[in-house]
Parts: C-alpha cells; structure tokens; sequence
C-alpha cells in the first residue's frame, strides 16, 4: 500500500507537470462551454433541441472530450510507453509491482474524469443555466459505466500495443471515433439519423448522458451495451496485457 | 559460501533455445562477469536469477531460496539494473530515488547515494535531460537504493562513451568494495578483464569456460609477442637458442619472437649483447579477446 501511494503521488506529479494532458482533457470543455454558453442564443431554448438550449444539448458532448481524452488516448499511451521503455519490467524487480503503476494512472484517469464532469456541471449550472441533471443516479451511472467502458477499451489498446507508436496508431483513430459519435466534431442533430443511433451505442453513451442531464432514466439497453464493452473489453486486456 | 546457484537452467522461447544447459555458481563479495556474444543467452540467465522468468528446466538458488516462490523477499536482498530500462522522461533524478527507496525496508539515504554516483547537481534534473552516463549511473543507483546483497548489472556501459565508461566501472568497485555481489552482464571483453573476478563465458546458451580473466587468458595462449626493428641484420638462432622462445618470423625489416614466461628480457639481452637497437619495441600479449576467440570459435562481437 505504502509503495502505491507514492508511485500515485509521482505519477499525478508527472501528470501535472506534462501540462498539456491535463489541459486539453480538463480545461478544454470548460473553455468550449464558457465560448458557446456566452453567445445568448445558445442558452435559449429551441425546439431542434426538443426544448433545450444548445448549451443544455452540447453539455455531454463536451463531457465525452474529457472522456475520451483520458481513457482511450492518455491511459494507453502512457502505458504502452511505459511498457515499451521498461519502466513495468524495472518496476517488476523490485518489491513494487507494476500492478500498482497500472493502478495508479486509473486512479489518475477517473479523477480526471471526475473532476471534469464537477466542473461541467457546477460551471454549467452557475454560469450558463445549464440545469443540475434531472435523474442524478441515473446520470451517476450513465457516466459510471460509459467510464468503465472507455477505460475498459483504452486498456485493451495498451494490451495489444508493444510500443508506443503502436498504442497511438489504435487510439488516435479510436479517439477520433468516439469523439465523432459523441458529437464533439459535429453537433449530433446535424448528423443523419443512422449516426445518430450508432452513437447512441458507442462508448461512452452521449445519448444517456443526455437522457439523465436533461429529462429522465437514461434506457436500459443503452447502460446494459456499455456495461456488456466494460466486461468484453476489460477481460480481454486483462488476459491479454503483459507487463513487458 | 555460494550466494547464487545456477544448476543446468535451460530455457526456451517457442523454436528458438535461449539458455541451453548453463551452471554456475557465485561466491559472496566478488564480481562475477557473465561474458558472451549478443543472443548467447546471458539476459534469460540473469532474468532467472533475478526471478523474472521460469526456467524451463534446472535449478536456480538465490541466497539460498527461489526466486520465483520467494520472490517477495529476494526483491528486498536483490538489485537489479535491466538491459535498456528507462524511466518517465519528466521524472527528477532525486524523485526517482525517493520513489524507489520507499519500496524498501531499509533502504540507503538516497541524498547520500546521489552524491556518491556524482549526480549531486543533477537531483532536479528531469530523466530526458541527462546524459547517457548520468543515465547508467541513476539506473546504478536504482539498483542499489533498497541495500542489496547482491547486484546484477545488464550490459553496464554499453552506449556509454570510453570516460563515462571508466567511471562506471570505478563506481562498480566501489559497490564491491562496501560488500555488495555483483554479477555483471557484458559482451566487453575489456570491461570483464578490468572488473571481474571470475568470468563464465557463455556461448549459445552453454558456459564454454569458467575462470579468472587472466586464468582464461593463460589457458588458452600462455603466449606473448616481441615484436621489433633491428638496427643491423640479426640471425634467428640468436634467438631460437634463448629457452623462453618458442618460435622467429619475419615480415619485411620486422622480426617477431614468440614465446613465454620472460621472454621480453630474454630478447633485450640478447640484443644488447650484440650491440643492436630494437627499434619500435612492442610486446603483445593475449588479452580476454583471444581468449574469447579460441573458446568459442568466433569474434565477441558476431
């Protein structure tokens, strides 16, 4: 334990000090929802958005940024690099495991995450009446298992990349896919209807953050697919990750 | 007493036999070299000391216990410095140490190492901005932080410019000299000739010879070569009567005499009786190279 607390100490260090990573995944979406939220015709409600602003509608799009950012393109990377560079095999002779490397950027990553959906929310309510969401736990656990999912893909990325460059060849275009689906490049009611539903499956699940933040329970079957990638993808990088 | 025990360890990747059939053992306090070419298999027989692979076949001992069963408790008694293992670019050299001296019980101060592997200015450096050698000697250090009893260096200098090289190996006799065992990877001939003991040279996964450097040189060519210009023509028999010569050639103006024991001395006499200079005098004697060659048949470097 005491050996996992300081390699999580040096490695938020480390987090901290690369300065662009944080950036980008936390300051990012709260920059994009100062930017739209101050133009006025964004906050007013318009029935394109079934009644939301634009804000209220682009709020968990923003939130899929951070999301992405952290499980499908940091997470990998960094361990694949870590990997890659022999800081695991270093780590595996002596009385620290790897493991608690491992450990220690998951913990990273969902505060990251955490962090950042606090800051959407607080930011979001205060400055630009962006409603608290309406279905809290169902919010919780939307953004819980849509979490699980991406970490669960990010982990299988570092499993199957032996190197660096390998690692970002797969979660370059896998971040850009999520990013798309989650609305980010283009907002989701420009997009045909097809794409639409497609995101509303692809990890991390925009359609149910929407759900939860702006009307009701998010559906079943979107939260039971991203559970069904947490446990596919997860088991498999667990079986198929290896420490050098 | 033995600290290591290495007992017909074979071990085999897919197709391709790694360690064939290798044994040795390592006595407390020396340093001990594991001498061989590129893919010989000296990596997989340290990696199974240090517990980091099984063995498919024969018996490793490590201060008396295994490494795989009891590794929780060799990894506090053991140093290991890997072949090409690096560290996050943004860690600070004193980070890196702090960090690693919390995984031990009893681990040494790591303000008093840093200074004592000459990297005092460095303590706030970030890993990317070191030199290579600065490098060699944090991973040194990394070894060992936790006080081990015994250390196991991979390829040690290799990348490693002649100076840096030189004080690295100064720094390993030091570690030696405060009682610390040290198997030392290398294919440097003259790295194992300067710092090792005994030297076990492994050749496609077998140990071909297990000797003191100079032993290994003795065994294969006790012999040594003068080599010299006379001022004035010499005949050979002035020579082949001396008893230390073994052997006269000529190439051009240049005589080499071959022989053994004092065989320099031998030769100058001689010369000096007849009132001849020997111009550009040289003696070549065996180094570990030679050695090297006639056991396994080919140059360390192939």
């Amino acid at each position: 334990m005491h050996a996992f607390g300081q390699i999580l100490r040096i490695e938020t260090r480390l987090y901290l000090r690369d300065f662009a990573a944080p950036l980008i995944t936390i300051a990012l979406p709260l920059l994009l929802l100062a930017v739209f939220g101050l133009i006025p015709a964004t906050r007013e409600p318009n029935p394109d958005f079934g009644g939301l602003s634009f804000v209220q509608y682009f709020a968990p799009s923003l939130l899929v940024i951070t999301l992405a950012m952290a499980a499908v393109n940091i997470l990998p990377t960094v361990l694949a690099t870590y990997r890659e560079r022999g800081v695991l095999r270093r780590l595996a002779t002596t009385p620290a495991s790897p493991a608690a490397l491992l450990a220690a950027q998951l913990v990273i990553s969902l505060a990251t995450i955490l962090i950042s959906a606090v800051l959407l929310v607080v930011v979001g309510r205060l400055a630009f009446g962006v409603p608290l969401p309406r279905h809290p736990l169902g919010f919780a656990l939307a953004l819980v298992l849509g979490t699980a999912a991406l970490l669960a893909l990010g982990l299988l990325v570092a499993a199957v990349a032996r190197t660096n460059k390998a690692a970002q060849a797969i979660a370059v275009p896998l971040f850009m896919l999520v990013m798309f689906f989650g609305g980010v490049y283009v907002p989701r009611f420009l997009l045909p209807d097809l794409l639409v539903r497609i995101g509303d499956y692809t990890p991390p699940g925009v359609q149910a953050l929407l759900d939860a933040w702006t009307a009701d329970a998010p559906r079943p079957l979107h939260l039971a697919i991203m559970a069904a990638v947490a446990v596919v993808a997860g088991s498999a990088a667990a079986k198929l990750f290896r420490w050098e | 007493m033995p600290v290591i025990e290495v007992t017909n360890l074979h071990k085999r990747y897919g197709d391709v036999v790694a360690a064939d059939d290798v044994s040795f053992t390592v006595e407390a306090g020396e340093i001990f070299g594991i001498l061989g070419p590129n893919g010989a298999g000296k990596t997989t027989t340290v990696e199974c000391v240090a517990g980091l692979r099984v063995p498919d076949r024969g018996g490793v001992s490590v201060l008396g216990l295994d490494p795989r069963r009891d590794a929780a408790r060799l990894r506090q008694r053991v140093g290991v410095q890997l072949q090409e293992s690096q560290l996050p670019d943004l860690l600070r050299v004193g980070e890196a140490l702090e960090l690693y001296a919390s995984f031990y019980r009893d681990p040494a101060d790591p303000a008093e190492l840093i200074e004592r592997l000459g990297l005092g200015t460095k303590r706030r450096t970030a890993y990317k901005k070191l030199s290579g050698g600065q490098k060699q000697r944090l991973s040194i250090a990394l070894a060992l932080v936790g006080r081990p009893e015994i250390a196991i260096l991979d390829e040690l200098t290799t990348g490693l410019d002649p100076q840096a090289r030189r004080d690295t190996w100064g720094l390993v006799e030091q570690v030696r000299d405060s009682g610390v065992t040290i198997v030392l990877v290398t294919h440097f001939m003259e790295e194992a000739e300067r710092l090792c003991d005994r030297v076990a040279v492994i050749d496609r996964g077998r140990v071909v010879a297990l000797d003191s450097p100079a032993g290994l040189v003795s065994r294969v060519a006790p012999e040594q070569r003068v080599r010299f210009r006379p001022s004035a023509p010499v005949d050979d028999r002035l020579f082949t009567d001396l008893p230390q010569v073994t052997g006269v050639n000529r190439t051009g103006r240049q005589v080499v005499v071959t022989g053994t024991g004092d065989v320099l001395h031998a030769v100058t006499s001689v010369l000096a009786r007849n009132q001849i200079i020997a111009a550009d005098l040289r003696l070549e004697q065996s180094t570990l190279d030679d050695a090297f060659v006639e056991l396994t048949g080919h140059r360390p470097a192939e």
